[in-house]
């Protein structure tokens, strides 16, 4: 047998490997958590990596999955080899052409990274809903349930597809094997050359559309001949699993592991079976060897191909005595006899029986388990197999979960354990920033590459982007590791934060007599007293060894910043032993050298002295017999808190969401808003604290933050009554609105410590200007002062929303509904949705395409959009990621329908009502926040006499009544969605003439994805898929629609003119027809501080990279140029602009020459943007009169 | 005419090359340079201290943000390729090296040993003719003396001279004590070039925003006589070449930084303002006025202006202030 690399890679890795070295043509679009393998082929194929045939496969990203799809389709006709990636929703979009690619018998591998398709609520994680919606298109369907599987049927899958003519999708269960760690051994290249059969390469050439030898594909065909056609291709898949089994063989003969179509593990003669495919038959597979070693007779038959399904194949690998059989899917088919996998079973199984295959049908239970990567343990496997010991084996179980309303689940035992006693356990807990993951990545790669020990690597991530809590799963020992699940206990606790002490049981999976690791930020003497009592009692009963270091001291001594990880990296190899000590020093240091030598001696030489630093800073800390802390856990939600949060979100954010039952939960994926005021996490080191006296009253703090967290009021004196000591209230400099006092708060445990509204605060102390009128200090010595304060603040009386100006400084009077999200610090994203909540979020819907601003408006446990004290909010959703100006227009639609109907109403039942009001209700005007109170007072008015009327049509209005309030419905969403895959769509809408508003928070990135570049994406950057800097300009997506001559658009950027972004979304809602409002958003994949944002907008409007305009269709009609320039001239360069963020920097840093090049290209395109725009703005429209024309959009009744 | 001269050891057919600056970061302009006739191309300064914020700023941007959430593990591509400080200098030198056919004189940037003399020799290595050790730091701690500076420089010049086969010239500001006593040791280390002076970066205040700008200000002729001065003091004081930079903008400035001694003329604000061929006009205009003036070389002039040839050498010296009071008073 050959000598092989073994390599620690995830699955996503493993299995684009084999794809990109098979590969000439990869078409992709990213898309969690498959992205990576789309990542990884650009990658490769920048650095010059070539696939088996010596060429560099050509990388593609297109601005879908359906435009991956059909580009896929193409390069396939066309002759190449070709392979793409993708999951969920992307995956669905590709259907369509799927089934050309099969129906023409197409030689085609795509692999999916299996993901959850979003029904009640999106999710990110991992079951089999995605790839069940493929199982009718004819395309083979091949199973991975582990990372060295992902690697190798990846292989199996590009050779039998090559020689069946049957396109493969090959599948792996998103996160649990897509991101999983695992040490494998890697195919060659060799080996991949000796399974693909260069034959079946050629006949896929020769098939190959040529204009040499011209063929047609493509045709229509009619009612005579479409299904005979259509039957013509059965041999083709009536071949297939023969073929796959072959290579399956040769596969065994290269390397040693054999697979089968069905592989059947357990007792040789089992009664009980239990079927499934995917990561779950691993756990399955660890079960049954536990359980039959004791003798009881239970198998599992792990699927392998599920399509085409080969039933004589499958009969003959169930053990001839199996008499019942469990067959567990891990998606939900509602209203089917049965999930899919079951259905087939059912199937296969009568077929078999039919054939006499079998001699008897063995009494088949559906179970459904692992939606959206639910755990799926041994204790659950034991629970299957215990129903199926039964007399009467339960029938439509689901296993995991408690389902106390239709009672589907079966019970379980939590603490059944299976797990081999010599599997080395460790769990770290930290946060994203401290470099945990990675360190821990680092680990396993050591302790698999220098160890003959099997490694695998889990990582938990947070559901928020700042202050993100990671928890990292390690296991490594002699026996190959098939736990596909988190660990429940382990020898080895870190925790790398000392604050997430009070907010998790962070040693609930400490065995007794482990190792307790901890960064504590206090001398070794005073680490004990600082445990919260639970935390001690816990130590002191399960005797655990507690060690300490204060990392955060030594790699700032040592220049490390906030980066703890190679510190904490060393403390772990230094007390588990797991390697000799200096051995496991010298691989890190090696680790290091390898990833950052390349990148500058200095990172490298700080990251040396931190290690070197650190055993002498690691202590071990001596416990007492007894916990003596007095200091318990704080509670995780408030006692205010409704009852719903405290019963359902509390439990959620103290991440023990899993023991939710089924009736905690809406049945429909509708959620209250307004619950991130709930989940206070305290993530701020240091937050802002207000100095009156210097303070000039601008508020232009409050307007650029981007949790809400730093708040403006305006109140009359009186109110002060009762403020809590340290409350501070200043009297408010204003001519128009005298005698009212004035108070700037920030909410200490929501302020994530970003730094954005210190950097914008204009005012400077004159004695000493390097103090502002806030500075950040640190939190926690006032932290029991502000929190009085703020809730004093909270409760202090909103400012009358009619008399205060919409100016910068007056909006930031108005409550803002969109608070505390989850979004990073510094996020350029949210200060506008936040803007938007203040002006309009009482009337406000908001359709929102999937992206950041959909998982930190929507991703649970607690969401930002808020409600105000009459309860009235943003009501909010979000469909899917391409569809979303559609879904808004939808919105508009079914508002402008019930207002109609309410008017209809109206008018109907006028002579009932009095006269007055309904005049009132059908022509006043709503353009202004007094129009609008005015209605809703009508509308109040209008309930009261209705209340004395019968009738249906009463009841109707009563119903629609505030349908006769105007509602504003808003689009949001990122560049990926407006430029990219939305863009259709939004083009679409913005032709019509409907009153809808669109907000795109342009960060020029795919932001959720991790920096996928979009067409909005300027010139030079880098970004993924744009590795070398990107070639092309940057859409001008606002130029678009100006085209069309009725759709109001603004380009506005709130750091560079914070009063042009207000005026902009004020004319856009009030402009009666379509709006774009183009938002500059700075963002973490921009690569500098975040704090220095609205700083480097205005650089971008001051270079002419983002000119700020407002095109307005209403001006043209008055004789005036539409368009306005609101930026002046650009006197900085672009240069100026790029040297500041690393997406730019990259480039240079690679190609310092082509950079050059690329800079000098975008200074002039900036410079004839701009002259382009300059012209623009000096242009009217001529006004033709022509008879009978309707009157345009801005005379039009809303 | 005969323009030749000798700096550094170099035999140049004139004294006029760019100075230090970021005009040799493009190849293009480099070759305009080449075109424009400058005898000598001097690279800008690798600064040691920035090299090393950049990576540390760059590694903490690209990799804080990774690992913290599920959907993006990083947010940047990771080019396997990334060069980060000395060697996009390096390969930048060697592009120059491969682009023009004049010598190319390297410039390094930094207030300490450490890191150094790995750069420096690289850059020999790399094809530089000549060194040009950039020594400016704003010295501000207090428990630096003035010796402690001078000291530290002449170290790093011993031990680049030690290291190194190919000249170094050390650019100094004019704010010492004693320059030219500081001189005198430099050369006792090895010094083979002077440049006379830096400009740098001078903060100036902002009064209604209550800032600092850092702005770079072009330079004008009014600060030739600075460098005339020291050019002039110094030249029949040393034995190493010297290099006027700062205040050149026209053939007639030229014309006196040779009389007061200088062997090569630097500029930069002329050529940023004006274009690289604005080199050959000051080139042109010097011929111009040599005609005039009945030169026939440049050996003739240089140093004519020097202390010890002048007419008088104590406008030089003490007695220089009253004088120039007096002048202008009279004006």
């Amino acid at each position: 047998m050959r000598k092989r690399s073994i390599v620690t890679v995830d699955g996503n890795e493993a299995a684009a490997s084999v794809a990109h070295r098979a590969s000439e043509v990869i078409a992709i679009y990213p898309i969690t958590p498959s992205s990576n393998m789309g990542e990884l082929a650009d990658e490769w194929s920048a650095a010059g990596r070539t696939n088996l045939w010596g060429t560099v496969p050509r990388v593609i990203e297109m601005q879908s999955e359906g435009g991956a799809a059909g580009a896929v389709h193409g390069a396939l006709q066309a002759g190449a080899l070709s392979t793409t990636f993708t999951a969920s929703q992307g995956l669905l979009l590709m259907i369509p052409n799927m089934y050309k690619i099969a129906g023409e018998l197409t030689p085609f591998c795509m692999h999916v990274a299996a993901r959850t398709v979003a029904t009640h609520a999106l999710s990110i994680f991992g079951d089999h809903s995605d790839v069940m919606a493929c199982r009718q298109i004819g395309f083979a369907m091949l199973a991975s349930g582990s990372v060295q599987e992902a690697h190798d049927l990846a292989a199996i899958a590009h050779a039998a597809t090559l020689r069946s003519r049957v396109p493969f999708l090959h599948f792996f269960d998103g996160f649990r094997t897509s991101h999983e760690v695992a040490k494998i051994e890697e195919l060659s290249d060799d080996d991949l050359r000796t399974l693909i059969d260069p034959e079946t390469i050629a006949a896929h050439r020769r098939r190959a559309l040529t204009p040499d030898r011209p063929v047609l594909r493509g045709t229509a065909q009619n009612p005579d001949t479409f299904f005979q056609a259509r039957e013509a291709g059965n041999r083709f898949y009536d071949a297939c699993p023969r073929t796959v089994a072959e290579v399956m063989e040769t596969f065994a003969l290269l390397t040693g592991r054999l697979y089968h179509l069905f592989d059947y593990v357990g007792h040789p003669e089992a009664e009980r079976v239990v079927v499934l495919m995917g990561s779950g038959a691993e756990a399955v597979h660890e079960t049954v060897d536990f359980l039959a070693a004791r003798g009881e007779r239970v198998g599992v038959l792990k699927v392998r191909l599920f399509r085409p399904f080969s039933v004589a194949d499958f009969a003959a690998a169930l053990p001839p005595t199996v008499q019942r059989i469990a067959v567990l899917d891990r998606t939900k088919e509602p209203g089917a006899v049965g999930d899919p996998l079951y259905l087939d079973v059912v199937a296969a199984l009568r077929e078999a029986r039919d054939a006499g295959r079998l001699q008897h049908l063995p009494r088949v239970v559906a179970g459904r388990y692992g939606l959206s990567s639910k755990e799926f343990t041994p204790g659950m496997v034991k629970a299957v197999f215990d129903t199926l010991a039964a007399d009467e084996p339960r029938h439509r179980f689901t296993v995991g979960i408690v389902d106390d309303v239709t009672h589907t689940s079966l019970p379980f035992d939590p603490a059944f354990d299976v797990e081999a006693g010599d599997t080395v356990r460790a769990i770290f807990w930290g946060l994203g920033a401290d470099g945990t993951v990675g360190a821990n990545k680092n680990s396993i790669k050591i302790i698999g590459e220098e160890t003959d020990h099997f490694a695998q690597g889990y990582f938990v991530y947070d559901s928020k982007k700042s202050g993100a809590v990671t928890v990292s799963h390690l296991r490594f020992g002699p026996r190959p590791i098939r736990s596909t699940y988190l660990l429940r206990r382990a020898s080895f606790v870190g925790c790398h934060q000392f604050g997430l002490l009070d907010r998790f049981e962070i040693l609930e999976t400490a065995e007794p007599g482990g190792v307790f690791l901890l960064n504590a930020p206090y001398p070794p003497e005073q680490v004990w007293d600082r445990l919260p009592r639970e935390v001690q009692q816990e130590v002191v009963e399960k005797r655990l060894r507690l060690y300490a270091i204060d990392a955060y001291r030594v790699a700032k001594e040592t220049g490390m910043g906030g980066r703890i990880n190679s510190i904490m990296q060393t403390c772990f190899f230094a007390i588990s032993g797991v390697l000799p000590k200096d051995e496991a020093i010298a691989r890190i240091k090696e680790a290091i050298e390898k990833t950052y030598g390349k990148k500058g001696r200095e990172v490298v030489e700080r990251n040396f002295a931190a290690i070197d630093a650190t055993l002498a800073n690691l202590h071990r800390i001596e416990t007492p017999l007894q916990a003596t802390a007095t200091r318990t856990r704080p509670p995780l939600v408030s006692e205010a808190a409704p009852d719903f949060v405290k019963r359902v979100t509390a439990v959620m954010i103290a991440g023990k969401g899993d023991l939710l039952p089924v009736s905690a939960f809406p049945p429909d994926g509708t959620w209250p808003t307004a619950t991130s005021k709930w989940e206070k996490r305290g993530i701020a080191l240091e937050m802002p604290l207000w100095d009156a006296p210097i303070c000039i009253q601008c508020n232009k703090c409050a307007l650029v933050c981007p949790h809400a967290a730093i708040r403006a009021k305006l109140y009359a004196p009186e109110a002060l009554l009762g403020a809590p000591e340290g409350f501070v209230a200043v009297d408010f400099k204003s001519r128009e609105l005298p005698g009212l006092k004035y108070t700037l708060q920030v909410a200490p445990d929501d302020c994530t410590g970003c730094n954005l509204c210190v950097a914008v605060c204009p005012a400077k102390d004159k004695k000493e200007p390097r103090r502002k009128a806030i500075n950040m200090e640190p939190r926690l010595p006032v932290l029991e002062r502000e929190r009085r304060s703020y809730d004093f603040f909270l409760s202090l009386p909103e400012f009358d929303r009619t008399s205060l100006p919409r100016d910068v400084k007056g909006t930031q009077f108005l409550e803002p509904l969109f608070e505390y999200s989850g979004a990073c610090a510094g996020c350029g994203e949210t200060p506008y949705l936040k803007l938007l909540s203040q002006l309009f979020g009482d009337r406000l819907l908001v359709a929102n395409a999937t992206g950041c601003s959909s998982i930190y408006g929507g991703n649970l446990p607690t969401t930002p959009w808020a409600v105000n004290r009459e309860g009235r909010g943003p009501a909010w959703s979000n469909s899917l990621f391409e569809d979303n100006a559609e879904f808004g227009l939808g919105m508009r639609l079914a508002l402008d329908s019930r207002a109609d109907q309410a008017r209809t109403l109206l008018r109907f039942l006028a002579p009932q009502l009095p006269t007055r009001l309904v005049d009132e209700l059908l022509a006043e005007d709503q353009s202004n926040e007094k129009g609008i109170r005015d209605q809703r007072e009508r509308v109040q008015a209008l309930r009261g006499a209705l209340g004395g009327l019968r009738g249906p049509e009463v009841a109707r209005l009563d119903l629609l009544a505030d349908d006769l309030v105007k509602k504003s419905v808003w689009i949001v969403g990122g560049d990926g969605w407006a430029y990219d895959i939305g863009f259709g769509g939004l083009d679409h809408v913005l032709s019509t003439r409907n009153d809808v508003n669109v907000l795109v928070l342009d960060t020029e990135v795919y932001s959720n994805t991790g920096g996928q570049q979009s067409k909005a994406t300027p010139l030079g950057a880098a970004a993924k898929f744009a590795a070398a800097g990107k070639e092309s300009g940057k859409k001008d997506l606002g130029m678009m629609p100006m085209s069309y001559g009725h759709v109001y658009v603004a380009h506005v950027a709130f750091g560079a003119k914070d009063s042009q972004t207000v005026q902009a979304l004020l004319e856009a809602e009030a402009y009666p027809g379509p709006a774009l409002v183009i938002a500059y958003s700075h963002c973490i994949a921009h690569g500098y501080d975040m704090a220095q944002g609205a700083e480097q907008q205005k650089l971008a409007a001051a270079s002419g990279i983002w000119p700020l305009y407002r095109f307005d269709p209403r001006r043209a009609a008055k004789g005036e140029p539409p368009l306005q320039l609101d930026s002046p001239e650009p006197k900085a360069s672009v240069r100026q602009y790029m040297r500041n963020e690393t997406r730019f920097r990259m480039v240079e840093k690679q190609d310092p020459e082509r950079f050059r090049h690329l800079l000098a290209r975008a200074e002039r395109q900036a410079r004839q943007r701009f002259a382009v725009y300059r012209q623009l703005a000096g242009l009217t429209i001529p006004q033709v009169a022509v008879e009978d024309e309707e009157p345009a959009l801005a005379t039009t009744e809303k | 005419m005969d323009l030749r001269t000798r700096y550094l050891g170099l035999d140049l057919p004139h004294p006029f090359m760019p100075g230090a600056s970021p005009l040799v970061d493009d190849l293009d302009t480099v070759k305009r340079l080449e075109d424009a006739g400058a005898s000598a191309i001097v690279m800008h300064s690798l600064f040691e201290e920035q090299i090393r914020r950049e990576q540390v700023a760059t590694f903490l941007h690209t990799e804080m943000h990774g690992e913290s959430y599920a959907e993006a593990l990083y947010y940047f591509p990771r080019p396997e390729s990334f060069r980060l400080g000395p060697e996009e200098y390096l390969a930048q030198l060697g592009r120059i090296k491969g682009t023009v056919r004049l010598p190319v004189i390297a410039s390094l940037n930094g207030t300490t040993l450490g890191g150094w003399l790995g750069y420096a020799r690289a850059m020999e290595q790399a094809g530089a003719d000549a060194l040009e050790l950039n020594v400016y730091a704003v010295p501000s701690a207090p428990e630096d003396s003035a010796a402690d500076i001078e000291n530290r420089t002449v170290e790093m010049l011993r031990a680049l001279k030690a290291a190194l086969g190919i000249p170094v010239a050390v650019k100094l500001s004019p704010f010492y004590t004693s320059l030219p006593h500081f001189v005198g040791r430099l050369e006792t280390a090895g010094l083979d070039g002077l440049v006379l002076f830096n400009r740098f970066y001078q903060p100036d205040i902002d009064p209604e925003n209550l800032d600092l700008n850092r702005e770079l200000r072009l330079s004008s002729s009014v600060e030739l006589p600075l460098r005339l001065q020291w050019l002039a003091l110094l030249k029949d004081r040393v034995r190493c070449s010297l290099a006027v930079t700062g205040g050149v903008h026209d053939g007639r400035d030229a014309v006196k930084a040779v009389m007061a001694g200088a062997d090569a003329v630097q500029m930069v604000s002329a050529l940023l303002r004006h274009g690289p061929s604005h080199l050959r006009r000051v080139r042109d205009e010097m011929i111009a006025w040599m005609y005039e003036h009945d030169y026939t070389s440049l050996a003739q002039m240089k140093g004519s202006m020097s202390r010890a040839s002048c007419p008088d050498p104590s406008v030089y010296e003490r007695a220089n202030y009253m004088l120039m009071l007096q002048s202008w008073e009279r004006a």
